[in-house]
């Protein structure tokens, strides 16, 4: 039971920041909404009826266009046909494959944190992972589909891998810092990914936007075999990922040496491990994981290659890693939370023509309240973590 | 101005920091107040400084019950504290850090009154022989002289008590003296001054009365004329001590550890070691004495692997180690004890059970090509805390939340957990109490009887002393002098370092 609690203990405030937020996010929604707030001074209390109503309309669209509505499925069950069935699942379904490349990126990142390099490049690797996997595809055209599509996803990884590699041994070998580095690294990626698509090779000859032939013939094979649900099987690679990247941080001698280079260079290296070695192998791993993000999407969601193959996967990923406290069970859970709500918000958009951008507000009101911790716990008046603040550790651990 | 705390209690979850802890300092008097790392005395001080309310208990100053709830009111009421770890900007200069927050001003737009300002500091630092340059900058300040920038903001704020914890933590010996100096002319000058040490030799030397805590109790208040070490030291840790290491006749065997004109540059690629030769042998203790700064830290640096040197040559048990990586050095049986253990021997955030395999989770049984053997690093971490007697609730604990003896203890347990023929031992004992003092020098002296090679680098005179069966001094990059335990004196191996030969 204890074992139970202290494993759902980092849940707790990321839980309550998440509640926070759509708290504060409901405050905002009644007043964005003109009609009730003009009927106040006339009929005020079927203006806080009609508030509180709407509120509670919005967020049920929400979850609605998260997860599915029960309505459908109780129709699918009475039915039972395929079509009915598809149409309960969409929803689930799209939110699943909207977390998919957001749960690569946020390993990436949560990785390169823990290693105690600040991998800002997510974006960058991950475009050029989706550029590696359809030039591999393209080539290897003609060979069966399953080698093609294996191959194409190392070569995602490698392209990942490569565009990672190289901060990290600029840091490693001249002390270039990494941030700047990542970060210019994105735009020199995009202006490769432009230029290739403009090679005869890689472009769809029948289109004047720069965009790549049609991956068709290696396709990620699709998870549930109904028609119109997208989810494919790069959602399940995603979650094996993750507990992959737990092993190696946890369970390896390179995850220790990373985790000892993240949390204190000095006496890493004082202990024989290579600081260099650590930065580099870091930055690679976290490259490896866009990457193969950016393969999957490329070949499972959209099917052509080109720039919008990337709706800044790599930047979210940092909120991600943070939000999950740089665990990969975290990770996954945060990038899940974050496919709903990008989800939903669709959903919510269409029922309720309450605008998308409040979506990201909320969005934001939840990193925000998670990375303010000690504001959840005054809200909810938790106990601060020290007893104190500044308690001193050798008085506490004199007991 | 007189203070007295009366029946202070203050309790942490888990934790009686302290408890009815009574002191009382007098107008113009020295209060030392002694315990080891984790006996309440920061807590205590905190409370008097308005950082923390205590449970129960009262602050009396000058019989009249305060209290304090921020330093800013503690200042006010005439508390002056120099923190242990200085709290100054180092792009300002000395009169602006000391003004900092209490800048004179003069016209209608209130600038500020710089000359006013600087002839307070320089009256100030006249009156109680506080020798510091008022233009000179903070980063250029040595820290014995930062010490007295620190005092000087508390006057400069009318402190009546000049609370100083742990204040000789950071100094060498000659700016230790110097303090000294400076507290006596300022307890002549009418201001109380409490001093908080767990140095037995200071309080003896400096206080006019003594209060001993240990574990959150006043455990008992003497007069320094009418107590002794040994005492003090009883009192502190609540059993007998000794004070004075037992070490036998040392057999020194063949060379392990061989320098020849080693030269080293420093960060700032300036020659730090200026051509040493030095000689280690199995079964004795080098000690090299000298003030930081020495090029004690880049000499270390070099054997362990962690600096490349210029020219020269080294070698371990006839090896040449020139060049080598510090994996390869601590392969080939070099047990490394680090200057600063919380920043160069170990990782706070990790539990103990990693930091005991930091350096050997490579090795057979803790790893198996690459996954880590948890049981087997588990099994070797509770051997080592057992063995070494570290305090820790368990090996899954978090290395940050150990008392500092008790980290020391597990590089120490760490490093001699495998065969070791040379051990370098930098700064080993800085910061801890007596009682684990006592134990690592015990500790050391069992691998040099064991038949290692032992360089002991250390800035306390009185450790170099107890246990170098030679006393190598440098001084400016270089061996000035190697002196057989017999011959090394205080004062002989002073002279050295302070550069007279």
């Amino acid at each position: 039971m204890s074992g139970l609690r202290r494993r759902l203990r980092p849940l707790f405030i990321p839980a309550l920041a998440v509640l926070s937020a759509f708290l504060v996010g409901s405050i905002f929604l009644v007043l964005t909404d003109l009609k009730n707030i003009a009927l106040l001074p006339t009929d005020p209390v079927h203006a806080v009826t009609n508030a509180f109503g709407d509120v509670l309309n919005a967020y049920r669209a929400l979850l609605q266009g998260a997860f599915g509505d029960p309505a459908r499925f109780a129709t699918a069950m009475q039915t039972g046909t395929p079509k009915a069935w598809a149409t309960a699942f969409r929803p689930i379904s799209e939110t699943l494959l909207a977390a998919t490349p957001l749960i690569f990126t946020g390993l990436a990142i949560a990785v390169s944190f823990r290693s105690g390099v600040f991998n800002i490049g997510g974006d960058g690797q991950f475009v050029l992972g989706a550029l590696g996997a359809t030039i591999v595809a393209l080539a290897l055209r003609g060979a069966p589909a399953p080698v093609t599509l294996v191959a194409a996803l190392i070569g995602g990884i490698v392209f990942g891998a490569a565009w990672g590699f190289i901060p990290g041994f600029l840091k490693a070998r001249t002390g270039a810092h990494e941030v700047i580095t990542t970060i210019m690294l994105n735009y020199v990626a995009l202006q490769i990914v432009q230029l290739s698509l403009r090679t005869d090779f890689l472009r769809q000859s029948s289109s004047s936007q720069p965009i790549s032939k049609v991956l068709d013939f290696v396709r990620v094979p699709l998870l549930i075999p109904l028609t119109g649900l997208r989810l494919h099987w790069g959602f399940v690679v995603a979650l094996l990922v993750a507990v992959l990247v737990s092993w190696f941080m946890f369970k390896t001698t390179k995850g220790f040496e990373l985790r000892s280079a993240g949390l204190n260079l000095t006496a890493a290296r004082y202990a024989g491990m290579s600081a260099g070695g650590s930065i580099i192998l870091a930055m690679a791993v976290s490259g490896a994981l866009a990457g193969l993000g950016g393969a999957f999407q490329v070949m499972g969601t959209v099917t052509q290659m080109s720039n919008d193959v990337n709706s800044g996967y790599g930047w979210t990923a940092i909120a991600l890693a943070l939000l999950g406290g740089t665990r990969p069970g975290g990770v996954v859970a945060a990038a899940l939370l974050f496919g709903a709500l990008n989800n939903g918000g669709h959903g919510m958009q269409v029922e309720t023509s309450i605008p998308l951008d409040l979506l990201v507000f909320i969005q934001a009101l939840v990193i925000m309240f998670v990375a303010a911790p000690n504001l959840v716990r005054m809200i909810y008046r938790l106990k601060p973590k020290g007893s104190e603040p500044g308690a001193p550790a050798e008085e506490g651990a004199a007991a | 101005m007189r203070l007295e705390l009366r029946d202070i209690t203050k309790q942490f979850p888990g934790v009686l920091a302290n408890d009815r802890i009574s002191i009382a300092a007098d107008r113009g008097k020295v209060l030392g107040l002694l315990g080891e790392n984790g006996a309440g005395k920061t807590t205590l001080m905190n409370i008097l400084s308005g950082l923390y309310r205590p449970d129960s208990g009262q602050i009396l100053v000058d019989g009249e019950p305060r209290t304090f709830n921020d330093p800013a009111e503690a200042i006010k009421a005439g508390i002056g504290m120099v923190h242990q770890h200085f709290m100054l900007v180092p792009v300002f200069d000395v009169v602006e850090s000391v003004a900092l927050g209490e800048e004179p001003v003069r016209g209608v737009l209130g600038t500020f009154d710089r000359s006013a300002a600087r002839a307070r500091v320089v009256e100030l630092s006249n009156q109680y022989g506080l020798d510091v340059d008022p233009d000179a900058r903070i980063e250029d300040l040595p820290v014995g002289v930062r010490q007295r920038v620190e005092i000087l903001k508390a006057l400069y704020r009318h402190s009546d008590v000049l609370v100083l914890d742990e204040p000789s933590a950071v100094l060498t010996p000659g700016e230790t003296e110097e303090l000294f100096g400076i507290i006596r002319s300022l307890a002549a000058g009418g201001t109380t001054v409490i001093f908080i040490t767990h140095k037995l030799n200071e309080v003896l030397e400096v206080a006019d009365t003594i209060t001993v805590l240990r574990r959150g109790r006043v455990a008992g208040t003497v007069l320094p004329h009418e107590t002794t070490r040994e005492e003090l030291a009883n009192l502190m840790v609540g059993r007998d001590v000794e004070l004075t290491v037992v070490r036998g006749e040392a057999h020194p065997g063949e060379v392990v550890l061989e320098l020849k004109d080693v030269f080293v540059r420093d960060d700032r690629d300036e020659m730090a070691i200026k051509g040493v030769t030095l000689e280690v042998r199995a079964g004795e203790i080098v000690a090299v004495a000298g003030v930081q700064g020495n090029g004690q830290t880049e000499l270390v640096e070099a054997i362990t692997g962690l600096r490349r040197v210029d020219s020269g040559h080294m070698a371990v048990g006839g090896q040449a180690i020139d060049g080598a990586s510090p994996r390869k050095v601590s392969d080939m049986g070099v047990a490394h004890i680090p200057e600063d253990r919380t920043r160069d021997g170990l990782i706070k955030a990790m539990t103990v059970a990693e930091n005991y395999v930091l350096d050997s989770y490579h090795r057979e049984p803790y790893s198996h090509g690459v996954r880590l053997n948890r049981k087997a690093i588990a099994e070797h971490a509770s051997t080592g805390v057992q063995e070494f007697d570290i305090r820790t609730p368990s090996i899954e604990t978090h290395v940050g939340n150990l008392s500092g003896g008790n980290q020391q203890k597990v590089i120490v347990a760490r490093e001699f957990s495998r065969p070791v023929k040379l051990v370098v031992a930098s700064q080993p004992t800085r910061g801890l109490d007596v009682g684990s003092i006592e134990y690592i020098h015990r500790r050391i002296i069992e691998q040099r009887d064991a038949g290692a090679a032992i360089l002991i680098v250390s800035t306390e005179l009185d450790e170099v002393l107890a246990l170098g069966d030679r006393v190598a001094v440098m001084f400016a990059g270089r061996i000035v002098g190697i002196l057989p335990s017999a011959q090394a004196t205080k004062e002989a191996v002073g002279m050295l370092m302070g550069g007279v030969h």
